[in-house]
């Protein structure tokens, strides 16, 4: 299993907030990939009807898992390969090991799959002796500064230039520069030795069609075909709900994907899969793997609350658009999942309670949903969270977040009961502030519970007369 | 006092181009659903709504009963709650020809969320999808329903807005509040940059997570000072009251409008 710190979201947050150099990175990200990606769909001709269409698309599959996975199994097997249904983490990754020990592996190299975050296969490989090299630029660059990703598609965002410049110098003993292309040469000298060496190649799978059985990967740099195609024997992890059921429905998810997380028209490199390398064909592995994840998806699938968000296919549009994602940067949220996907999946995955502050910490802005390439309707799900923290939840084992709050909503409810109460309440608001520093007829500080807003903004007082008072004195109804 | 909202004196004020579409609808009464926010902190807005409508010769009803839609509950998760206030504001509303609120969260909450709420309960649910066909948010009101983009008003100065995201992603407004902001006689209009960038209120999330909320909101008050505009209008008033507190906090000059007021200058 990955590291879970969800807890420390609000600490974390903070810390992002005052690092000047990650708040530069996260507007330029957004500003490029965010306001790409709305640029990329206006390109198409089909326009927003698309998204519906890619969101009926992967719903259609959600509904119907258990019949494309057993024909997905099915046509991979037909194809050569082998299929393994990992219940959870610790089975997907020591089926991974198995196939490791049975061919004497000692180097792997890994495209880019946050699955293989989600259940912590490069920590378990390397415990076992396993040189594991990620070989997606980003990646690399993370996996040698002893880091985690902070952002699905674009996992070094937070380091600067500089940074990477000094990381490389110390890892790859090259002189200093900070130069991209140059970095770029250096990364790729290093890994091309490592992908020569490789008896093994990971990588995670973007989509899988049940009708062919292939796996399709999607990148820009090669790395993933490099991965994929070199080592004798190729181990792809593919999570349980990414499925579709035939090759015409690459066509439209493809066309979205690669405008949703790059504002590109096309990747570069689209690579389906179909298995191990026949007879007749010069290259590709001779054993071909497929390890499909449950972790906690089954009892995602199970309600239909939640659902939609298997429908998610992990572009990062949501991220790239997300106020709050650009403010707190992708670490203070305490798992492989950041942004607003993250919020609804990670307490899915790790416990609502635990990572409560996920989905309280969102905005409900709307944003994600706009960009999102199916057209997830992730602030329904946020507001679907909350409601389980709100009262607390047997089948999500979710108890309640806050009495102290619960009572304050019920004394709310009480008082706006009655519009004479209500009015009550005003009046004895109206009196209590008083007491407040103002300045300039607004309020400065306002008491605890409310202290948070005061703390850079101040507030208006109650108003004298409230307009229900203003409209009986302007007569509105005689 | 009702001498100053009469619809005469308004004729003169300016209100000259009623459109065809208003003729229609002329007989129609608006009733008026004033946001909490607005009744308790920002009464001016509320009657900055009745001077617009009185202006154009409309009929104004006031439930005084009325309190709140229950979206800070429902927003925090709190349904048991919300239906509270969601089951009384409809029993108030629901005989009204057409419900018209100077908030688009609200309008929001009301014409999208409600039905959500009650989907399990078949009686309020009914009652609730038709009040939800039945709301209009106070721009949307204006353009789309009456077809009226100028109401006379005019100001002087450099005018900036800012789109309320359950405005602008819940409901779908963007050009009514703009064209009326435009035909205000005297106003420069200038675009801030990322205008349709959350403020970072979000309701109770702004006491929860203050710096979350302020993080984002220094950006929002950033491009409203880059802008050189000399007013910030919008259409909600969550988010003006959060913009509002900070550009006062800061000490700076610029005027924080809601768009009734605007229109009633
Ligand atoms: S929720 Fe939508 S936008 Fe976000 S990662 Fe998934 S598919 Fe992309």
């Amino acid at each position: 299993m990955s590291q879970i710190t969800t807890e420390k979201y609000k600490d974390e947050a903070k810390r992002a907030i005052k690092n000047p150099v990650l708040q530069d990175a996260l507007s330029n990200l957004q500003e490029r990939l965010g306001k790409g990606a709305v640029e990329a769909y206006k390109n198409l001709p089909e326009g927003h009807r698309l998204r519906i269409e890619a969101h009926d698309i992967r719903m259609n599959a959600i509904e119907n898992l258990d019949v494309l996975l057993k024909s997905l199994a099915e046509n991979v097997r037909r194809n050569g390969g082998h299929v393994y249904f990992a219940e959870d983490a610790l089975s997907a990754v020591s089926h991974c090991l198995e196939i490791a020990r049975k061919h004497n592996v000692k180097t792997a190299v890994k495209g880019k799959s946050m699955l293989t975050e989600e259940i912590g296969l490069n920590r378990s490989l390397e415990a076992a002796g396993i040189e594991v090299v990620e070989t997606d630029l980003g990646e690399y660059i993370v996996q040698l500064a002893g880091e985690h990703p902070s952002h699905i598609i674009a996992p070094a965002i937070h380091k600067t230039r500089k940074e990477i410049g000094k990381l490389f110098s110390e890892k790859l003993l090259i002189h200093y520069t900070d130069d991209p292309p140059a970095l770029t040469r250096a990364a790729r000298k290093a890994l091309r030795d490592k992908f020569l060496a490789a008896d093994m190649g990971i990588s995670g799978c973007n989509l899988a069609c049940a009708e062919t059985g292939h796996i399709t990967t999607v990148s820009n740099e090669g790395n993933i075909r490099m991965s994929t195609t070199l080592p004798k024997v190729h181990v792809a992890f593919m999570g349980m709900e990414r499925v579709v059921a035939g090759l015409n429905d690459y066509d439209v998810l493809f066309r979205l994907l690669p405008r949703a997380a790059a504002a590109q028209n096309m990747a570069t490199y689209i690579s389906y899969i179909g298995g191990p390398c026949h007879k007749d064909q010069v290259d590709g592995p001779e054993e071909f793997h497929l390890i499909i994840i449950d972790n906690g998806r089954t009892k995602i699938l199970a309600d239909e609350e939640f659902r939609e968000i298997l429908c998610c296919i992990r572009c990062a549009a949501c991220l790239n658009v997300c106020p709050v994602y650009r403010k707190i940067g992708g670490h203070s949220y305490g798992y492989p999942y950041c942004g607003p996907v993250g919020s609804v999946v990670t307490p899915l995955l790790v416990g609502i309670n635990r990572a409560k502050d996920l989905c309280l910490g969102e905005m409900l802005c709307g944003a994600c949903k706009e960009v999102c390439p199916v057209n997830i309707d992730i602030p329904k799900m946020l507001l679907g969270l909350r409601a389980k923290l709100a009262d607390g939840d047997r089948k999500w084992n979710v108890t309640r977040a806050s009495l102290v709050e619960k009572a304050l909503y019920k004394t709310w409810s009480w008082l706006i009961r009655n519009r004479w109460t209500y009015d009550l309440f005003l009046r004895l608001a109206y009196f209590s502030q008083k007491f407040l520093p103002q300045k300039g007829g607004m309020i400065r500080r306002l008491p605890p519970p409310l202290h948070g807003w005061t703390g850079k903004r101040d507030i208006l007082p109650i108003s004298i007369e409230t307009f229900k008072q203003r409209a009986k004195r302007i007569n509105l109804n005689p | 006092m009702i001498t100053k909202y009469s619809t005469t004196q308004s004729r003169k004020a300016g209100f000259t181009r009623p459109s065809k579409k208003l003729n229609l609808m002329h007989n129609k009464n608006v009733t008026l659903f004033i946001q909490c926010l607005i009744d308790c902190l920002y009464p001016d807005v509320g009657e900055a709504v009745v001077h617009i409508f009185q202006k154009l010769g409309l009929t104004i009803i006031y439930p005084p009963d009325q309190t709140c839609c229950g979206q800070p509950a429902f927003n925090s998760g709190y349904k048991k709650e919300a239906k509270v206030a969601a089951k009384r504001f409809i029993r108030i509303f629901e005989n009204a020809d057409s419900i018209v609120c100077p908030s688009g969260s609200c309008v929001n909450m009301v014409r999208n969320h409600y039905p959500q709420l009650f989907r399990n309960d078949r009686k309020w649910f009914r009652r609730a999808l038709s009040l939800s066909k039945k709301i209009f948010e106070l721009t949307e009101y204006l353009v789309d329903i009456l077809g009226v983009e100028d109401i006379g008003a005019g100001y002087h100065g450099k005018i900036t807005y800012h789109d309320s995201c359950h405005l602008l992603y819940g409901i779908g407004i963007s050009n009514q509040p703009r064209k009326l902001i435009r035909s205000v006689k005297g106003v420069q209009f200038i675009e801030m940059k990322d205008s349709d960038r959350c403020c970072g209120f979000g309701g109770a999330f702004s006491i929860k997570y203050p710096e979350i909320s302020t993080a984002i909101l220094e950006e929002k008050v950033k491009n409203i000072i880059d802008s050189g505009a000399d007013a910030v209008v919008g259409c909600d008033i969550g988010c003006l009251m959060n913009i509002h507190g900070m550009l006062s906090r800061k000490g700076s000059p610029i005027k924080v409008m809601h768009i009734a007021r605007l229109l009633a200058g």
